[in-house]
């Protein structure tokens, strides 16, 4: 009994990465929360390979899910780029709900009205994406659309970054803003957390993005990188 | 202005009942309906500003040759190419701006380009895409759209000036090098 309490514990303490925050403590509904636990930098690999796949480039079209940041409009429009910004899981939260968010998700016309409204754009017109972490707090369906709508919009040879939470046992996952430092480093800073809609190890992420390449990256605490070359 | 010296300088008149001193606008304010505004203007939004109030709803074209402060409802678009547009806390604006710099506090949808800069405050909402050569977001802005910045082109070099110049003395050139 204490020896699964105390698992239960570590697990919630490591999931939340190198310095472990104190970001693992559920929102009351279950929802996003309020930010919690001081930020922490972090090296990042994945983010390292996203930014040399765009080396020797400007005016490149890059998409962030992490929503509008000075951090990472500074560092990506004076790379020479545009930045189309959207905080992805807020728009998610505004749509879906708290209360029901994934069982709303599975309704096709909200889906659909979801994608049209937040991602809408012409074939091809990215250049690369930064998904960080959203795509794990989408349900199976919404999941593959968005995927799908994802290959659609970034030009064939364009690269995208996500993370996933790699502990398969976690129920809430902690949430972050993603803000970026320099090339291979980020700035988390914790927003509570949530709980995912499904867990996927290498095999599934591969099935996920089937036709594409997807390269991992090994990291010491539990986000798994990776880099999906369109 | 309003000769308000020469109303100062007059000796007092023997009338009994003075009204009550009226405080003149510095400027001319014709949309303004909430003088005591609910929000603290940013110590950099001039005092002479015009400003569309908060129970004020404007819909068609503005077009502005003064800064502006927007606090109210605007539909439509506007045009303050030379100036400082000023979307205060309870301003939303649907419409497409154009302004030499743009401070949001409030909501914005819509295109917006600023020559200069826009400042995104705390706990405003903007959906549209951005051109503007400067910006600042302030964490706990809602963002949607693009960002493009558009870097000031140098002045071009007069025509004359590109024609091959005589060689730089020898001694500053030796300078040059160190």
């Amino acid at each position: 009994m204490f020896k699964d309490r105390l698992k239960t514990i570590l697990r919630g303490s490591s999931a939340g990465g190198m310095s472990a925050p104190s970001a693992t403590l559920p929102g009351p509904s279950g929802g996003s929360g309020m930010v919690t636990g001081p930020a922490y930098t972090r090296h990042s690999n994945g983010l390292d390979q996203f930014f040399s796949s765009l080396r020797g480039q400007v005016g490149l079209n890059i998409l962030d899910f992490a929503g509008a940041s000075q951090a990472n409009v500074s560092f990506i429009t004076n790379l020479g780029h545009r930045l189309s910004s959207e905080d992805y899981l807020r728009s998610l939260e505004i749509t879906f709900g708290d209360e029901h968010f994934y069982e709303n998700q599975d309704d096709p016309r909200q889906a659909e009205k979801f994608l049209n409204d937040n991602l809408n754009f012409p074939e091809g017109h990215f250049d690369g994406a930064l998904v960080w972490d959203a795509l794990q707090f989408l349900s199976p369906p919404l999941l593959q659309a968005t995927v799908e709508r994802l290959h659609l919009i970034l030009r064939p040879g364009s690269s995208l970054l996500a993370f996933f939470h790699a502990d398969e046992k976690a129920v809430q996952v902690p949430l972050y803003n993603y803000r970026i430092s320099d090339e291979k480093t980020l700035l988390l800073t914790p927003r509570g957390s949530r709980k995912r809609a499904q867990y996927f190890n290498n095999r599934g992420l591969e099935k996920l993005f089937q036709g594409q390449t997807v390269k991992f990256f090994l990291t010491r605490d539990s986000l798994r990188e990776i880099i999906v070359r369109r | 202005m309003w000769n308000r010296k020469k109303d100062e300088e007059l000796p007092p008149r023997p009338a009994p009942v003075q009204p009550a001193p009226v405080q003149q606008s510095k400027e001319g304010i014709p949309m303004s309906t909430s003088p005591n505004r609910s929000f603290d203007p940013p110590s950099h939004v001039p005092s002479g500003s015009a400003t569309i109030g908060k129970a004020v709803m404007v819909k068609g074209q503005i077009y502005s040759r003064e800064d502006l402060v927007i606090d109210g409802e605007v539909e439509g678009t506007v045009d303050v190419q030379e100036h400082r547009l000023t979307v205060g806390p309870n301003g939303k604006v649907v419409a497409g701006i154009k302004a030499r710099e743009i401070v949001v506090l409030g909501a914005i949808q819509g295109n917006v380009e600023a020559a200069d800069k826009i400042d995104i405050r705390k706990d405003a909402k903007l959906v549209g895409d951005i051109k503007a050569a400067r910006i600042v977001i302030e964490d706990g802005a809602y963002f949607k759209g693009s960002i493009d910045i558009v870097r000031a082109e140098p002045a071009k070099q007069p025509v004359s000036q590109k024609a091959p110049q005589p060689p730089a003395p020898l001694a500053a050139s030796a300078s040059d090098k160190r």
